[in-house]
């Protein structure tokens, strides 16, 4: 009934429109169908497109201008492909298989969700879904969109350790087996009411876990498989454009409003503090890096700021709404202290060529901000627990959390490259890689002067 | 004929470039160039991965004027283009055989 009396608030025409439509409400009324409301449906459709800018341009930019002038356009290429396979993949099966209906077995149901919703079937405008708030929904189709830009994403930033040698018929094929086995899967596990993570009482906001630390670890065990570029490390792979880096690191920046705050599914305050942390975290994040570079007797850099600014957007994705403003800020400081480390240290230490740096950035981020969102959610420390949080017990889950997904990614990305490589080869030949993916893989240059 | 063969800082251009049009060269030739002398190069670096940057950016002028013209326009550039500090760059001059001017076919001085 609060369905009705909501709308028949508004002006004339929406009363009308109201009576108009009425005999199909009476029915949903009489099984206390939940509540649609337009803000919050605004609101996720904003959220929405906001993620698919993160992508198109936001990463592709990011991505692009550090790499080397031949491969520009590859690297946007790639980017740019996996996202748009990622949107039919999605519809075809991925949203069944992370947010269908619910196998029967209890076994299966806490990984997969079953296929009766692939392709859509049974999805109409008038279905909806469900938000944090009891009674409230959106529309499937909104939360559908919403999510697959979450997928859309993922699979493209794990192509961050693998550009400029890996062949683009490999990364097609590698992303829909990649998509298939590893991202549905996590994604049901954290967020799907029936999940295994999610029945723990793990907390990921927005993706931590999901995005991060799976695009991260998944990135790892690509690169290690692919091998490193021809070159590393003794030639030197500078950034030919931090100039893009820069723009794709303020659209990346603007578009984690959506990603982060449109994690809430509605408009409400919820929403808000992951708006608050988005801010504060990332410029902490941001200033943090330049500190570490300072007092290790570097300059302070803009491909450092850029950097940091990212590592806190990740760190501060699975703590958005599960902490205080000044979490985030600890949160994200201390995020990227250690990628800093990892990234700088680590990296060279152990010689595997991450060539943009997924995992050392969304990998060893995602994992701070994992394990640390159990620590700053607690209410006396600022953040939105009940007054009987249990601080240990909830580090152990998300521990559990973390652990089981590095496993999954790193399983799971061995069988989809091995794949790839049966079929396509997975890498460039030699001349192609000097002469540049663009030329070899593409027919195209980035830049004709 | 002389061929004045400057190699300066880039910043340096325009004043350069006045110096010549106060002594009235009539043309000169600009590119883009890179390399080292003594200043040798700098670091640079990106997430930790430090290149040693030999080849720092210069810019090369290069002017065709008569004989008794060419010490004007070496003096010229070495006061314009000095900051005092290393890496200032250098003034070759070399002897020119033969000059033409494809417009109209005037051959070595009537050319410049």
């Amino acid at each position: 009934m609060k369905l009705v009396s909501n709308l028949c608030r508004g002006a004339a025409g929406v009363t009308l429109a109201a009576f108009a439509a009425m005999p199909a409400w009476a029915q949903a009324a009489a099984t206390a169908a939940p509540t649609v409301n337009k803000g919050d449906t605004a609101w996720m459709m904003t959220s929405t497109v906001l993620v698919l800018m993160m992508i198109l341009p936001g990463l592709a930019l990011f991505y692009g201008g550090l790499v080397r002038s031949k491969n520009m356009l590859s690297v946007m290429t790639q980017v740019g492909a996996v996202c748009a396979l990622a949107m039919l993949i999605w519809v075809g099966w991925g949203y069944s298989m992370a947010f269908g209906d619910d196998f029967s077995s209890d076994f299966l149901k806490q990984f997969i969700s079953n296929f009766d919703k692939a392709f859509l079937r049974t999805v109409t405008p008038d279905t909806t879904a469900a938000t944090f708030t009891s009674g409230v929904a959106i529309p499937e189709y909104v939360f559908i969109c919403f999510q697959m830009t979450f997928a859309a994403i993922t699979v493209a930033l794990v192509l961050g350790s693998v550009v400029e040698r890996m062949k683009f018929s490999a990364v097609m094929i590698f992303a829909a087996i990649w998509l298939t086995i590893v991202y549905f899967p996590v994604a049901h596990m954290v967020w799907a009411s029936s999940g295994k993570f999610f029945a723990m009482g793990a907390l990921d906001f927005a993706g931590g876990t999901v995005v991060h630390i799976n695009s991260g670890v998944s990135a790892l065990v690509a690169c290690l498989i692919l091998g490193k570029r021809i070159g590393y490390p003794h030639e030197p792979m500078p950034p030919h454009s931090l100039t893009m880096t820069g723009i794709g690191t303020g659209l990346l920046w603007v578009g984690w409003f959506g990603f982060n705050a449109g994690s809430a599914l509605e408009a409400n305050g919820s929403a808000a503090l992951a708006m608050m942390n988005t801010f504060v975290g990332t410029a902490a994040g941001g200033l943090t890096w330049m500190v570490v570079e300072k007092l290790m007797g570097h300059k302070a850099s803009a491909l450092g700021f850029c950097s940091g600014l990212v590592i806190g957007l990740v760190a501060v994705t699975p703590a958005a709404g599960n902490s205080g403003p000044l979490g985030a800020i600890v949160l994200c400081s201390v995020a990227t202290v250690v990628c800093y480390l990892a990234v700088t240290k680590l990296k060279p230490a152990l010689g595997y060529d991450d060539a943009l740096d997924t995992f050392g950035v969304h990998g060893v981020g995602g994992m701070v901000g994992a394990i640390g969102t159990g620590i700053v959610y607690a209410d006396y420390l600022g953040g939105p627990s009940k007054s009987d949080f249990n601080m240990g017990h909830q580090i152990l889950v998300q521990l559990a959390t973390v652990g089981t997904t590095i496993v999954w990614a790193a399983v799971g990305t061995t069988i989809a490259i091995y794949i790839a490589k049966a079929l396509t080869g997975l890498r460039v030949s030699r001349e192609t890689e000097f002469e540049g993916l663009d030329i070899g893989e593409h027919g195209e240059r980035a830049y004709n002067y | 004929m002389k061929l004045i063969l400057a190699v300066i800082k880039p910043h340096k251009l325009e004043e350069v470039r006045e110096a010549l049009g106060d002594i009235s060269v009539q043309g000169l030739t600009v590119s883009e160039a890179r390399g080292y002398g003594r200043q040798k190069g700098h670091t640079e670096i990106y997430r930790g991965a430090e290149y040693e940057t030999n080849l720092v950016p210069k810019i090369r002028v290069e002017i065709v004027v008569e004989d008794g013209f060419a010490e004007r326009v070496v003096e010229a550039i070495q006061h314009s283009a000095r900051t005092g500090s290393i890496g200032d760059g250098k003034i070759f001059v070399l002897d020119v055989e033969q000059a033409v001017r494809i417009r109209t076919g005037e051959q070595n001085d009537d050319a410049l």
